[in-house]
């Protein structure tokens, strides 16, 4: 008597709002790779019993979720490595990893301390080497440093003579005349090129010493193309397509460069990411990076933990720090705040605003000597004794 | 027992102290800066008075009349002779001035945007509280920064207001830079209207800005500020009356340098003076004055710093708190224990009390207990009588009396017995297991004994660790402990939802030696094993009949794995060859287990071990719970101990030797590597090596030869590694996950490898080398921390430096590690402790405001999960068709 995948599909459907949609999806996968083996009762069986295994794996009203989130993230960080730099598996680039990636993102850093992006291409430049490095060349940024061999000041005539390296110069897909016209751009200079590798800046205005050192310095950091930013690319294979790694990040402008696919592209800098993407993107970013530090170093954390953090920290619209700058520093208990950091403020704020503290959370109770209103000191049953004696 | 708690407080409100409130509280006016006279008692008006309340025992308060315990403390006051600033709100009053007109006080603000704000406000303070708090905070803000030049109100043209820190201002005047006293301050703040300091954020019912400057002070009762009589004799006072003398003492010099019409210029010196004790009174670390300092150098503990920092009210008093019925000493291992229970010293059970409402069902057992009194076990030390009278039984002679004569309703304070249930706990308490509820078992000798099972949780070895154990008091405590925080109940853990307690070490080594295909056990043997683990049910049929009857170890264990337990898991000893091929395994490494039955594979580490998920255990708290769990673990464990001690089983010097061949092999190895390193350093010298993407010369140089290095090593290991016996005990260790690694081994037999510092090869030290046994820009292994010597033949003396150098980096290492992860949890616990679910599935903080509206998207406890998963499918699928 073996069942339709019909009938199963039917089944299933009927059962959509007592399971969340992932678990749907796997019980229908299974089921129809059984359907022979399948019977009307042996699949109702199983229903039930997927239904009654999720119900018992709820959680229970008023458990402190909160405190469990915060000690499974912090119990394992004290067997995490501290060494800052990690190489990912590229050589070149190096990313902060470990607890002080960690940190980083509870702190809700402005931007992260090795910033890196993970640009992958569209189908057109997805599969060839070479077209991949075109991409590439449109991304890093190159600045006149870049592809000056030597530089020299002349200070009796006041002039800058940039030698250009005329390979580097090829490689990233520029000519010497494209730096001068590029060069020409900065107020107050002449520049005119002399075999065609040396670029002969000239200060218009009287001499002076401070201005050509000043100029040096601009005219060795005048970006000449690619996206500012992004210092290093490195192109990877990544199992049949090419991707490229970047050093330096700069969400906005990478995702419309031709050739790149904006759909999967991603960097570590989760402001970028709010920026550009909001704020559920940041939460999602958020919640990607922890989980990949905490994988890596081989520490088995559940994801829900994460996402309780995620959430907190993004949950008005901005992110927000774990700690004073942030959650912890806006909590409307005056206890509360005293009882973290910077007691005395709180306390003489709080004084002259006449705040009121309600004593609605854990630390204000205890602070006070009473029961916590969570888990068990949440629950609020009486038992009258004389009508349960009737 | 403790009465439960009837009266709670709802609410908790801050405010300032107004000098009518403040003199109203008071008891007593201090006026004099002495404390005591020549007798040695306090002086009436001194700092000490007897009105501020009692703290010597025996004698009464002079304003409430109650004895010590009772008396709560009263405050006194001093009146200032001129008013002084409170320098905790210096920054408010700076910004106050600035905000307000010299002349006529009133907001230096647009009045079209002042009515605005008003009518904000007021819709605000109905609504939401915290965005009157953002709006006031805004107006203040736009205020402070810029005030209109003219007054709206009086047309009066404003100064530039000057803070000098930390308590003197100026205003610039066309004329000049005029200081501002205080009691001009206190006279601009006076005239503030209420609704404009409201458009502030003041709650002028609560704090009048004038008030920030102090006409009177509040001297604290003497309970707060106690004096300590030293056991010679000498008074020593409290940092606070110190400070508080002080004050007084220029208060008054103020006063009469005054009311003697002395030049100006004196009277501002005093006045600055009275002005700094008061500043210091409040907080001694103001930046840009001088601490205040003690008489032996010492800096004085003000009010701020009693409060403030690890050690101050709020983190070491208020947030945690010293109990009682607690205990600690050292812990020690038994593993005849339940992982359920706790050994607890006779010494400890006798001080450690449990209180006991005498009823007619106990009142006889009770009486025995109070028969034979504190010294003896099992007894009590204290009955509290119906009338609330407390009976000390340390005392009376005749407990037998007292024992006859208990009445039903007294309490009983009995001493700690088996099976009671009390907490114990480990730190740094970093998770909720490092607490976790136990079952007293009484003991001889003096530690607390724990069964192994539970170290992990606990992160307990036995070099000396110490422990915590509490008793719960209460009947719904102790409930509460039994339901939620019983060890049992902690087998799986909500971080990844899977065992965090299981076998560890030789409990590993055990259960992998007895699932041995080769072990074979005879019927005295098999009996012996399983009476151990307390087996009830008939013996399996021998595998071998003739000639003589065995059993082999996996039929042993199958005895007692639940018949429900079906699996198939990948042992630690598992070689991960490219093709498995499955029960036929030759390393027996490929474990099935079919309805409680081992039949292949053997256990170890992936089978049985602590924070393994997807293990034998995992699989057993998953279907059979947490009890059945427990006493597996209580049962199986103790009879694989028994095998592993009764069969022996030792580790040596020797489980590390290989044979001479091998040694010349990893030489050659070695020497080979050496060789490599050269010719790549002299390629480089030559100018020939070729940079690599995105590295100097230099960095590509040294990535090449820790790279050959490395390589040399790994297959220095391999060759090592296939000259060890499988049978060698070193070996079973690190092959089942018991102890220790193959690496570990390698270090060991054939040589330690390359230490490195700051994650590169070591290369600080002198110039241009490490040490001057080298030649200066020496890039060869040796001279770079490569230790080619084993941990056995023995380190050279460089060697030895060079592997102190890493061994120095990763102790350094741990100990930053533990205060930097130890600060990111307290913020991340600080934040998230408030979270909780609701009863509507969503989570929320303590204000109700929503985090998640379903608990990680789908609502299920991690800890209730399946490895992280809510349900897991294959297992029913397989439950009901049976596989």
């Amino acid at each position: 008597m073996a069942l339709t995948i019909d009938v199963i599909n039917e089944k299933i459907n009927q059962i959509t709002d007592k399971l969340p949609p992932l678990i749907i999806e796997e019980l229908r996968e299974k089921l129809i790779k059984l359907l022979d083996k399948l019977s009307e009762s042996t699949l109702s069986a199983i229903i039930d019993k997927v239904i009654s295994a999720y119900d018992s794996a709820q959680v229970e009203p008023c458990e402190a979720v909160g405190t469990i989130a915060a000690q499974s993230i912090g119990e394992p960080g004290t067997q995490m490595t501290l060494r800052t730099f990690h190489f990912a598996g590229v050589r070149e680039l190096n990313v902060t990893l470990g607890l002080p990636r960690l940190i980083e993102i509870v702190d809700a850093k402005k931007s992260p301390s090795t910033p890196q992006m993970t640009v992958y291409l569209d189908e057109n430049h997805r599969y060839d080497l070479e077209k991949a490095k075109e991409v590439a060349n449109r991304i890093e940024q190159i600045t006149v440093e870049n592809v000056t061999s030597s530089i020299e000041t002349d200070l009796l005539t006041g002039t800058l003579i940039v030698n250009l390296d005329l390979d580097v110069l090829e490689d990233k897909g520029l000519t010497p005349d494209d730096v001068r016209k590029i060069l020409s751009k900065i107020r107050g200079v002449d520049v005119t090129i002399e075999d065609n590798q040396r670029l002969i800046i000239q200060l218009s205005s009287s001499l002076d010493f401070v201005k050509l050192q000043r100029l040096r310095d601009k005219v060795l950091n005048t970006k000449l193309k690619g996206i500012t930013g992004i210092t290093r690319v490195v192109v990877r294979k990544q199992q049949d397509e090419w991707i490229l790694l970047t050093e330096g990040s700069n969400l906005a402008s990478v995702l419309m460069v031709k050739g790149v696919d904006p759909t999967r592209t991603t960097t570590n800098n989760i402001f970028e990411i709010m920026e550009v993407l909001g704020i559920e993107a940041a939460r999602n970013a958020i919640i990607n990076e922890m989980m990949e530090v905490l994988t890596e170093q081989g520490l088995d954390v559940n994801v829900r933990h994460i996402m309780l953090v995620a959430d907190l920290m993004t949950r008005n619209g901005t992110i927000k720090q774990i700690g004073r700058h942030g959650v912890s520093g806006e909590k409307t208990s005056v206890l509360a705040r005293a009882a973290f950091e910077v007691t005395v403020k709180h306390l003489l704020d709080a004084s002259i605003r006449g705040e009121i503290d309600e004593l609605k959370g854990v630390i204000e109770n205890v602070v006070v000597g009473q029961p916590i209103p969570v888990g068990t000191g949440k629950v609020e049953l009486y038992t009258i004794l004389g009508s349960m004696l009737g | 027992m403790s009465t439960p708690l009837t009266t709670y407080i709802k609410a908790m409100k801050f405010s300032l102290l107004s000098p009518e409130v403040i003199r109203k509280m008071s008891a007593a006016q201090i006026i004099t800066s002495d404390t005591y006279d020549e007798d040695g008692l306090p002086i009436e008006g001194g700092l000490m008075d007897r009105r501020l309340g009692t703290i010597e025992p025996g004698r009464a308060c002079h304003t409430c009349g109650n004895f010590v315990g009772k008396c709560p403390g009263h405050f006194g006051h001093i009146e200032l002779t001129r008013p002084v600033i409170h320098v905790g709100f210096t920054k408010v009053i700076y910004n106050l001035l600035k905000a307000i007109c010299r002349e006529c006080s009133s907001l230096l603000i647009n009045p079209k945007d002042k009515d605005r704000y008003l009518k904000l406000l007021v819709k605000y303070e109905k609504t939401s509280l915290r965005l009157k708090q953002a709006l006031t905070n805004y107006i203040f803000k736009k205020i402070v920064k810029s005030p209109l030049k003219i007054c709206p109100k009086c047309g009066a043209e404003q100064y530039l207001i000057k803070l000098e820190k930390p308590t003197s201002f100026y205003e610039e005047r066309p004329e000049g830079s005029i200081q501002l006293s205080p009691s001009d301050i206190r006279f601009r703040f006076e005239k503030v209207s209420n609704d404009d300091i409201k458009l502030l954020g003041f709650d002028p019912e609560c704090a009048r800005p004038e008030w920030m400057i102090l006409t009177v002070l509040p001297v604290p009762p003497t309970a707060v500020r106690p004096s300590i009589t030293l056991e010679s004799g000498i008074r020593s006072e409290d940092d606070l009356t110190h400070k508080l003398v002080d004050v007084v003492r220029a208060n008054q010099r103020l006063r009469e340098v005054i009311e003697f019409g002395a030049p100006q210029l004196i009277i501002d010196d005093h006045y600055n003076l009275l002005q700094y004790h008061i500043n210091t009174y409040f907080d001694n670390e103001i930046p840009g004055i001088p601490p205040a300092r003690h008489r032996t150098g010492r800096n004085i503990r003000a009010l701020a710093q009693r409060l403030k920092g690890k050690e101050g009210r709020f983190r070491s008093n208020l947030s945690g708190k010293r109990v009682d019925f607690s205990s600690r000493t050292v812990i020690s291992p038994d593993p005849n224990l339940s992982i359920n229970e706790v050994g607890v010293p006779i010494e400890v059970a006798k001080v450690l009390t449990v209180p006991e409402r005498v009823t007619s069902y106990n009142i006889e057992w009770l009486k025995e207990l109070v028969k034979k009194g504190p010294f003896e076990y099992p007894g009590a030390d204290y009955i509290v009588r119906p009338d609330g009278r407390r009976i000390d039984l340390r005392y009376p002679k005749d407990r037998n009396s007292i024992a006859e004569a208990l009445e039903i309703g007294a309490i009983v304070e009995r001493h700690l017995q088996d099976g009671d249930i009390v907490l114990f706990n480990r730190q740094p308490s970093l998770h909720r297991m490092s607490m976790m509820a136990h079952r007293v078992r009484v003991l001889p000798y003096r530690t607390f004994r724990l069964n192994l099972c539970v170290c992990p949780p606990y992160n307990a070895d036995f070099d000396g660790d110490e422990m915590n154990l509490h008793v719960p008091e209460s009947e719904e405590a102790r409930a509460e402990a039994e339901v939620l925080m019983l060890v049992q109940e902690h087998i799986s853990s909500p971080r990844y939802g899977g065992p965090i307690i299981g076998a560890i070490q030789d409990y590993i080594t055990g259960a992998f030696l007895l699932s041995l295909r080769s072990t074979l056990l005879n019927r005295e043997e098999v009996i012996m094993l399983l009476s151990k683990a307390d087996y009830q049910g008939t013996l399996p049929p021998p595998a071998i009949r003739k000639p003589v009857e065995y059993w082999t170890g996996k039929q042993v264990i199958s005895t007692l794995i639940p018949s429900n337990i079906s699996m198939i898991l990948k042992a630690n000893t598992c070689e991960k060859c490219f093709k498995c091929l499955k029960e036929l395994c030759p390393y027996d490494a490929y474990v099935i287990i079919r309805e409680g039955k081992l039949l292949t594979g053997v256990i170890d580490k992936k089978a049985i071990g602590a924070q393994v998920s997807e293990s034998l255990i995992h699989r057993m708290i998953k279907e059979n719970g947490a009890s059945k769990t427990a006493e597996f673990i209580d049962k199986a464990f103790k009879l694989f101990l028994w095998y592993i001690s009764t069969r022996g089983f030792t580790t040596g010097i020797d489980d590390e030797d290989i044979p001479e061949e091998a040694h010349k092999r990893i030489k050659e190895i070695l020497n080979k590597a050496k060789e490599k390193v050269e010719l790549a350093i002299e390629s480089y010298k030559a100018g020939e090596l070729k940079a690599m993407p995105g590295q100097t010369l230099e960095e590509t140089l040294e990535s090449e030869i820790m790279k050959i290095l490395s390589e040399a090593r790994d297959s220095t290991g391999k060759i090592a590694e296939s000259y060890l016996k499988p049978g060698t005990p070193a070996v079973t260790m690190a092959k089942t996950g018991a102890r220790g690694s193959i690496l570990n081994m390698i270090q060991m037999i054939t040589c330690v490898g390359q230490q490195s510092q700051r994650g590169k090869r070591i290369n600080r030290g002198y110039r241009d080398r490490t040490l001057p046994h080298f030649k200066k820009g020496d890039l060869g292994p040796e001279a770079k921390g490569f230790i080619v010597s084993s941990y056995k033949t023995g380190l050279s003396p460089t060697e030895f430096f060079f592997h102190a150098i890493s061994g120095r980096e990763a102790l350094v290492d741990t100990a930053v590690r533990t205060s930097q992860s130890g600060y990111m949890q307290r913020r991340l616990i600080n934040a998230l402790q408030d979270i909780h679910v609701d009863y509507d599935e969503s989570v929320r903080d303590s204000d109700g405001h929503i985090i998640q509206f379903k608990y990680g998207e789908d609502g299920v406890d991690p800890s209730k999960s399946d490895h992280g998963k809510a349900v897991n499918i294959d297992k029913i699928i397989e439950s009901v068709l049976g596989a």
